[in-house]
């Protein structure tokens, strides 16, 4: 089995509404000094067997067109376990 | 014959029922098209609908951009197919790339559901040619990630070549750059809007009939061409 983490993170220069209403909730309940909290999301992808090249190449197409949207997001996909 | 104008049903798609309507309403013949056909039938037009195609889920518009009539639709649209998305219809147009930037979360964090003010600022699209540039009209906006971005270099390029199609007045909704309510491609058949003009096609029901001037604009185009 292979298993690839998939991490997605809205580009620094785009607003993101979301963190600021978690930073605003971590600073009512009492932890002092947030000066920033960001949003993102994490894809843990299972695969059976090895990851050969054809698969890599597709996962990283995929990474690039359906689990993030360049236009607003970075992504970066690691490879945690190839077997 | 008269134009037949289709409409994208996707699992999730609230607004399908309301364009096809509105589609009618502006003497077209109103096509009902599936997510999951391979083809687009024969329709000389495609309304994307609103609502929250696959649950929203990843991206507004994300999985519905990789939907099977999509690889129809995608080349097509590049074509020259006359193409309009409504809200979530605009947000899948935008993950297909075929409209520049994005839909983002609004800025102030809720939904937004009112009556809309806009200036049309292009009347030379497939879908806004029955419109005077510099006109106000009244639709409803309804929706929670409707804050339009995209980089300077591309805001900068859109107005330039007079493809930001509608603005908001009387206050920005959502946060959108530059008030921009509605884009085009640069060919003029693609068109992104984020409110609902299908919504608003009769007084009996809608803040206005304003609307109805995109679905008369395409028959117009269509009949004419």
């Amino acid at each position: 089995m292979s298993r690839v983490v998939v991490e997605v993170m809205l580009k620094p220069e785009i607003l993101d509404p979301q963190g600021r209403a978690v930073e605003g909730a971590l600073d009512r309940l009492g932890l002092v000094g947030v000066t920033s909290v960001r949003q993102g999301k994490r894809f843990e992808i299972e695969l059976a067997g090895p990851l050969d090249a054809s698969r890599r190449e597709r996962l990283n197409e995929l990474a690039e067109t359906l689990l993030a949207n360049p236009v607003i997001e970075n992504f970066t996909v690691h490879v945690v376990e190839d077997a | 014959m008269t134009p037949r104008v289709g409409v994208i049903t996707f699992p999730g798609s609230l607004d399908d029922r309301d364009a096809l309507r509105a589609i009618d309403y502006a003497g077209a013949d109103p096509v009902a098209l599936w997510h999951g056909d391979d083809s687009l039938g024969a329709v000389d037009a495609v309304v994307l609908p609103g609502g929250f195609s696959y649950g929203d889920y990843l991206r507004c518009g994300a999985i519905a951009r990789f939907s099977p009539i999509m690889a129809a639709l995608i080349p097509a649209a590049k074509d020259g197919l006359p193409v309009l998305g409504i809200c979530n219809g605009f947000q899948v147009l935008c993950e297909a790339h075929l409209l520049p930037g994005a839909l983002t979360r609004n800025d102030h964090r809720h939904f937004v559901c009112r009556d809309q003010r806009l200036r049309i600022e292009s009347n030379t699209t497939a879908w806004t040619a029955d419109y005077q540039v510099g006109e106000e009209i009244l639709v409803p906006i309804k929706n929670g990630e409707g804050c339009y971005i995209a980089e300077e270099s591309v805001l900068d390029e859109l107005e330039r070549s007079g493809r930001v199609l509608a603005r908001y007045v009387g206050g920005n909704p959502n946060g959108s750059y530059r008030d921009i309510a509605g884009i085009t491609n640069e060919a003029g058949n693609i068109v992104g809007l984020m409110p609902h003009p299908e919504h608003a096609i009769d007084d009996l029901t809608g803040p206005s009939s304003d609307g109805l001037g995109f679905f008369t604009s395409i028959l117009h185009r269509l009949v004419s061409a």
